[in-house]
């Protein structure tokens, strides 16, 4: 009896076992499944960009970029063309092509000379071969001009990331840890505005900008009202500074250190972590800012930024669409590969701004 | 606790603290003067953004007033807000953007969800490298996105028609899915564009979804619970804060449903009519037609729709919203 039940227990473990990895290999697969279908549109673009225009535009061309095959007889190149025939399905370059019949020359054997072909050439798949164009990529870069908007973008990003930087952090440092009448309310207020519709200050705001201080056709409306902090960066910095052990302050204050030098050699080094997420955010927002650019950029041409020089370049190169597709992967290189190299901390910061435990 | 909690705890606090405020002493007022020199920036560049152009903005929803003619303005009184309330495009344009939102809001919701359930999943192999490449997408420019996704719905070339066909749905050609020339099927289209967009609330899901206690779990699997039935009474009720913040945030901020058509359509409404959405109705009135009072009235009943929108939520919270600290 003994025996029979510790057999039925080995049987039940290996059942179970074998079911734990049944699943797994069946959530894995799933996963896949859906990651695939997931990124495939970023694929599309890969491919796509490298194809000749000819072949992005032709709804028969192979999914893989191709060219199709020339045949070079007497000194000029004709298109090889899939032919059935009796003998299977043959190879010949059309020289000549008519309605009814087309003349035809068999690339396997060219020295039998020319002959005429009885049906539709139009109804035959072209013989391509796999070839990519990656010379798309350098002339997307240069028919954008993308040195001009890279560096448009950057400059924008890297000023005003240290700019909303630096005072988020006073501002969430002055609501972390100093009491003062209204704190409460002003929270609540500064929260609040995350919900507030930008338009509806924008059309005054707009009307000074452009007006009053004649700042249309510059950044300045972008980068100004960036150095005064922003709600989100606000809220993550203070929830870090709250984690932080008020006697390193105390202890630094002892020594003499006045409050701003205490912010500034205790506190900052301190948050890294959270000032290099808040800067990230805010890197990454500066570098999908359209609508700003697109206002205030109106008429100058010179200065736009990525978004707007690429929302351009869609509008002038729609027939083109290898070379669109070739300048939008060009514009995201940068985002991902910073990604990539600062996901750990970047991860982080999205999960204190949600759902902060 | 997450930002919404923060917020309703915030205002607790605010009502409540009224009667115990005394007079400050010299060291309270220190403090004090110290802390409203470090949130300095924020208030003065709250004053200077967002208070005065509020004011100002309901100012010159009172006028008529055109930027390329500024000394024509004239006081006209509500005929702004008459003309605004009465004319059917605006209607019509709200009634775009909503409908958008009844389209997209739950697509996004439920695709963020399940994906963060996947990836949640321990018989899930290789779970971190999974969770990298499903972020990873969010990180492409948005308008990179929009470009790309706009060629993959192209109803010849794009890889989404060619799919369909290949399994036999008549996609491709004329009488097949034209993804972005059918009135029909853009709002759907313009889903798909976003759908990028969701990795953030797939991270806070996923977070949430760890933030619960196996404990609960454990308990209900020896009760009998079956898979579905955890996650009905008990996944979802304690994901309910996260909907409830994607839910403000995404209503309120697809009021402000703006880049794609413009992008791809520059904002004329095609295919017929159906994406003017209230933000590209905005901009036109205001900045095309430089039009900033019947602009400034436009973007004034947005932010009283926004404010209605929020309102009435939190008004609803109570009922379907759990959290974890308010056990009365």
């Amino acid at each position: 009896m003994a025996a029979i039940a510790a057999g039925d227990k080995q049987n039940w473990k290996i059942a179970y076992q074998r079911r734990s990895i049944l699943m797994k290999l069946g959530v894995t697969f799933l996963a896949l499944i859906v990651l695939t279908i997931y990124i495939m549109p970023l694929l599309y673009g890969v491919v796509n960009s490298l194809k000749s225009p000819e072949q992005a535009a032709d709804i028969r061309a192979p999914l893989i970029p191709s060219d199709p095959v020339n045949f070079v007889y007497q000194g000029e190149e004709y298109p090889v063309y899939e032919v059935p025939t009796d003998a299977g399905i043959q190879q010949y370059a059309m020289i000549d092509a008519g309605r009814r019949t087309s003349t035809m020359i068999d690339v396997a054997n060219p020295d039998a000379g020319t002959f005429e072909w009885e049906g539709n050439w139009r109804s035959l798949n072209p013989v391509t071969t796999v070839a990519f164009h990656w010379e798309n990529y350098p002339e997307a870069w240069e028919t954008i001009d993308f040195l001009r908007l890279l560096t448009n973008t950057l400059v924008y990003a890297l000023v005003t990331t240290a700019g909303t930087v630096f005072a988020s952090s006073m501002v969430a440092y002055g609501f972390a840890r100093f009491r003062f009448p209204f704190k409460n309310l002003l929270f609540l207020v500064l929260m609040s505005t995350i919900i507030l519709p930008p338009a509806v200050t924008l059309v005054p705001t707009y009307a000074f900008f452009v007006r009053v201080l004649d700042w249309g056709g510059t950044w300045l409306p972008m980068i100004v009202p960036q150095m005064f902090g922003n709600a989100y960066n606000i809220f993550l910095l203070r929830q870090y500074f709250l984690t932080i052990p008020r006697e390193m302050e105390e202890a630094a204050m002892v020594d003499g250190a006045g409050r701003i030098r205490t912010f500034t050699a205790v506190i900052l080094p301190q948050a890294i972590p959270a000032l290099t997420a808040v800067a990230l955010f805010h890197f990454f927002f500066a570098w999908n800012d359209f609508f700003g650019p697109l206002i205030y950029l109106a008429g100058n041409r010179r200065a736009n930024p990525i978004t707007v020089g690429l929302t351009e370049f869609n509008g002038l190169y729609s027939q083109q669409p290898h070379l669109v597709l070739a300048a939008a992967i060009i514009s995201m290189l940068l985002p991902l590969g910073i990604f990539f190299m600062a996901q750990r901390v970047f991860i982080q910061g999205i999960v204190i701004t949600g759902v902060d435990k | 606790m997450d930002m919404l909690s923060e917020i309703s705890s915030t205002r607790q606090s605010v009502g409540g603290r009224r009667t115990g405020r005394t007079k400050m002493s010299p060291l309270a007022w220190r403090e004090a003067r110290w802390g409203l020199f470090f949130i300095s920036p924020w208030l003065i560049g709250f004053i200077l953004f967002y208070v005065l152009p509020m004011i100002v903005s309901f100012g010159f929803s009172l006028f008529n007033f055109t930027l390329s003619n500024p000394e024509a303005a004239s006081f006209i009184g509500l005929e702004n807000w008459r003309r605004m309330l009465s004319d059917p495009e605006t209607w019509q344009a709200m009634w775009i953007t909503f409908r958008f939102a009844i389209v997209s809001f739950p697509i996004g919701m439920g695709l963020a969800f399940s994906l963060a359930v996947l990836l949640n999943s321990k018989s899930l192999l290789g779970r971190n490298v999974f969770r990298t490449l499903f972020y990873a997408p969010t990180m492409v420019p948005f308008i990179a996105s929009i470009l790309i996704w706009a060629q993959v719905l192209n109803p010849n070339t794009g890889w989404i028609n060619r799919l369909l066909q290949s399994v036999g749905i008549q996609a491709v050609g004329t009488n097949g899915l034209r993804w972005m020339d059918d009135p029909n099927l853009i709002l759907i289209s313009y889903t798909f564009i976003g759908i990028w967009g969701i990795g953030n609330t797939v991270l806070i899901y996923l977070a949430s979804l760890q933030g619960v206690p196996t404990e609960l779990y454990e308990a209900s699997t020896i009760d009998g619970a079956g898979w579905w039935r955890r996650l009905w009474n008990i996944t979802i009720p304690l994901v309910t804060p996260v909907i409830f913040y994607n839910l403000i945030t995404s209503l309120v901020g697809l009021l402000q449903y703006f880049i794609v058509p413009w992008v791809l359509n520059n904002g004329n409404g095609y295919p017929e009519g159906s994406t003017n959405f209230y933000m590209v109705h905005f901009y036109k009135q205001a900045f095309t037609y430089q039009n900033m009072g019947y602009g400034s009235s436009l973007a004034w009943l947005m932010f009283i729709v926004a404010l209605g929108i929020t309102l009435f939520l939190f008004g609803t919270a109570r009922y379907w919203v759990y959290y974890a600290g308010e056990s009365k």
